[in-house]
C-alpha cells in the first residue's frame, strides 16, 4: 500500500505491506533506527512514539494506520542545530540511562507528556512505570523528567511541526 | 516475530465495515485499537486473511446519553475514562477507577473499552463492569442489529456470543444513581501484568441500609463473573457510620483474631474486618460460591480464592466510602 509518513516534520512517502507495524517502517524504510523495538508486544515500551501528539506503542500500529499522521521520533527532540531538547539535557544531567536501549522510548513517553506534569506530578510515576529500563533502577529517570518538566518552557513541545519555529 | 500477511482495508462507514465481514469464509479480524489483537499477530497466535480497520469509521468514538443509559461507540479509547467526568455521575468514578488498571498510558491512548469486551479477556476490568452492570452489547451484521446482554455474551476465555460476520458498534451500560458508591480494587504481581483478581463493586444505599449490590470479579473464572451470591449476602445490611467502628476499633487495639480464611480478612494497613461482618461474609460468598478460579502458573485457586475474599471486602469498603462522600443528600444519609 502507498501511504505517507509524516515523521518530524518531513514527509516519506512509502509503499508498505499492511503487516508493517509503524515501528520497523519508521527503522527499515525511513531510516530512523533511533526508534529500537525491544518485545514486539507492548510491554516495554522501548518503541514508543508519539502519533498526532500521542504516545503510543509503534510495535502495536500498523504502518497503514498512520497514513497522514504526524509522527515524531526521538530524532526530532533536538533542535535544527542540533540543541538538544531539555528532556535529553535532564537525561544526561541526571544519569537517566546507562546501556540506552530504553531511552528513546522513555524520551517520547515523557515529551508526550512534558506539559501535563506541572499540573500532575503523579503522572511521572505512571510514566516511568510504562516503560521498562534495566540499568537505571528508574530513579533516574524520574529526576530527569521532573527537572525537565521544570525546566522545559511551555508549549515547546506536542507539534512535530514547531522545530525551528 | 512480526505478522503474517493479511488483507487490510479501512472503511468508512458501519455499513462498510459490515460488508467486509460478511465473507465468513476467511478469518476477517476488527482492528480498533489494536493492543491485543495486534500482539497476538506478532505471535502468529492469530493469522487475519483480512483485517477490517474502523478508526475511520466516523461516529463510532462518542460516548452518548440516552434515558439512563451510557452509550460507548466503538472507538472510545480507555484513556477517555481516566477522568472521572468522562460518564456522569457514580458510573464516572467506577470507570476512571477501573481504568488507571489497564496497561499503561500510551496502550490507554490506543485500546477501547469496546475492544476490550470483543476480546473478552477474563482478567479484563472492563468485561467485569459489563456482568456486574447488565451492560448491553449492540452488534450489526447484514441481518440487522442484535443486542446482547453482558450476561449472556461471555462464553469463555475470549470467545463470545459475537458472531463472525457481526461488529460491535456499542456497548450500554445503566447510569448508576446518586445514592450509588462505586469501588474498583484489583490485585496483580507487577504494573505490567494481568489482574490476578479484580473486584468491582456499586452499592445503593438507602436510609443507611444497602438497597442494591453489583459485584463484578475479573480473571476469577473462564470469563467474567457477577457475584450473586455475595450480593445477596449484602442486601440490608447496615453501612451507617456507627458499624465502622468494629473494625477501626480493631485496629487501633492491634486486636488480630485468627479467622478462617488464612489470608485474614485483614486489608494492607491491617485494619481486620470481624468474620461475621457483612462485607467479610461476602468476600467469602464470592470466593467460596461465585468464584471458579482457573489454574495459572502464578497465582493457583486457592490463593486466588484467599485474593477475592480479602479484595471484595475491601472493595465494598471503598464503595461505601465513596458512597458516604458523594451521596446526595436526599438519599438517606443520616
Amino acid at each position: 500500500m502507498n501511504i505517507t509518513l509524516t515523521v518530524n516534520g518531513d514527509d516519506y512517502p512509502l509503499d508498505v505491506e499492511p503487516r508493517r507495524v509503524l515501528a520497523d517502517a519508521l527503522r527499515e524504510d525511513c531510516g530512523l533506527t533511533g526508534t529500537h523495538l525491544g518485545c514486539e508486544h507492548g510491554v516495554c515500551g522501548a518503541c514508543t512514539v508519539l502519533v498526532d501528539g500521542e504516545a503510543v506503542r509503534a510495535c502495536l500500529m500498523l504502518a497503514v494506520q498512520c497514513d497522514g499522521a504526524a509522527v515524531r521520533t526521538v530524532e526530532g527532540l533536538a533542535g535544527p542545530d542540533g540543541e538538544p531538547h531539555p528532556l535529553q539535557r535532564a537525561f544526561s544531567a541526571e544519569h537517566a540511562l546507562q546501556c540506552g536501549f530504553c531511552t528513546p522510548g522513555f524520551l517520547m513517553i515523557a515529551a508526550g507528556a512534558l506539559e501535563s506534569i506541572g499540573d500532575d506530578p503523579e503522572l511521572v510515576d505512571r510514566l516511568v512505570e510504562s516503560n521498562i529500563c534495566r540499568c537505571t533502577g528508574y530513579e533516574p529517570i524520574r529526576r530527569a523528567i521532573m527537572r525537565a518538566a521544570t525546566d522545559c518552557p511551555p508549549a515547546s513541545d506536542r507539534s512535530p511541526t514547531s522545530e525551528g519555529s | 516475530m512480526k505478522p503474517a500477511a493479511f488483507d487490510y482495508v479501512a472503511p468508512h462507514t458501519v455499513r462498510e465495515a459490515v460488508d467486509a465481514l460478511g465473507d465468513t469464509w476467511r478469518d476477517v479480524r476488527v482492528l480498533a485499537g489494536g493492543q491485543s489483537l495486534i500482539l497476538e499477530m506478532h505471535m502468529r497466535r492469530i493469522c487475519p486473511d483480512l483485517v477490517v480497520d474502523i478508526n475511520h469509521v466516523a461516529g463510532l468514538d462518542r460516548i452518548g446519553l440516552d434515558d439512563g443509559t451510557v452509550r460507548v461507540g466503538a472507538l472510545v479509547r480507555h484513556q477517555v475514562f481516566e477522568s472521572p467526568q468522562a460518564v456522569p455521575g457514580p458510573l464516572g468514578r467506577l470507570c476512571a477507577n477501573a481504568v488507571v488498571n489497564i496497561a499503561h498510558p500510551p496502550i490507554r491512548t490506543r485500546g477501547t473499552l469496546v475492544g476490550s469486551i470483543a476480546w473478552a479477556h477474563p482478567a479484563s476490568e472492563w468485561c467485569a463492569i459489563a456482568v456486574a452492570l447488565d451492560a448491553v452489547i449492540e452488534v450489526r451484521s447484514s441481518g440487522g442489529v442484535r443486542e446482547i446482554a453482558a450476561r449472556d455474551f461471555f462464553l469463555g476465555p475470549l470467545q463470545t456470543a459475537r458472531a463472525p460476520d457481526e461488529i460491535i458498534t456499542s456497548v450500554r451500560f445503566p447510569l448508576l444513581g446518586g445514592s450509588t458508591g462505586v469501588g474498583f480494587v484489583e490485585h496483580r504481581r507487577t504494573h505490567f501484568c494481568f489482574a490476578q483478581v479484580a473486584v468491582a463493586a456499586a452499592v445503593t444505599v438507602h436510609d443507611g441500609l444497602i438497597v442494591d449490590a453489583r459485584i463484578g470479579l475479573a480473571n476469577c473464572a473462564d470469563r467474567p463473573v457477577r457475584a450473586r451470591a455475595a450480593e445477596r449476602v449484602l442486601i440490608g445490611a447496615d453501612v451507617s457510620a456507627a458499624n465502622d467502628h468494629p473494625f477501626a476499633d480493631a485496629a487501633l487495639a492491634g486486636d488480630h483474631q485468627p479467622v478462617d480464611h488464612p489470608f485474614g480478612d485483614a486489608d494492607l494497613a491491617g485494619n481486620r474486618l470481624p468474620a461475621d461482618h457483612p462485607f467479610a461474609r461476602a468476600g467469602r460468598a464470592a470466593a467460596d460460591e461465585d468464584a471458579a478460579p482457573v489454574d495459572e502458573p502464578y497465582a493457583d485457586p486457592e490463593y486466588r480464592r484467599q485474593v477475592i475474599a480479602v479484595l471484595v471486602g475491601r472493595t465494598l469498603r471503598q464503595a461505601v466510602a465513596d458512597w458516604r462522600s458523594h451521596a446526595e443528600p436526599e438519599g438517606g444519609l443520616r
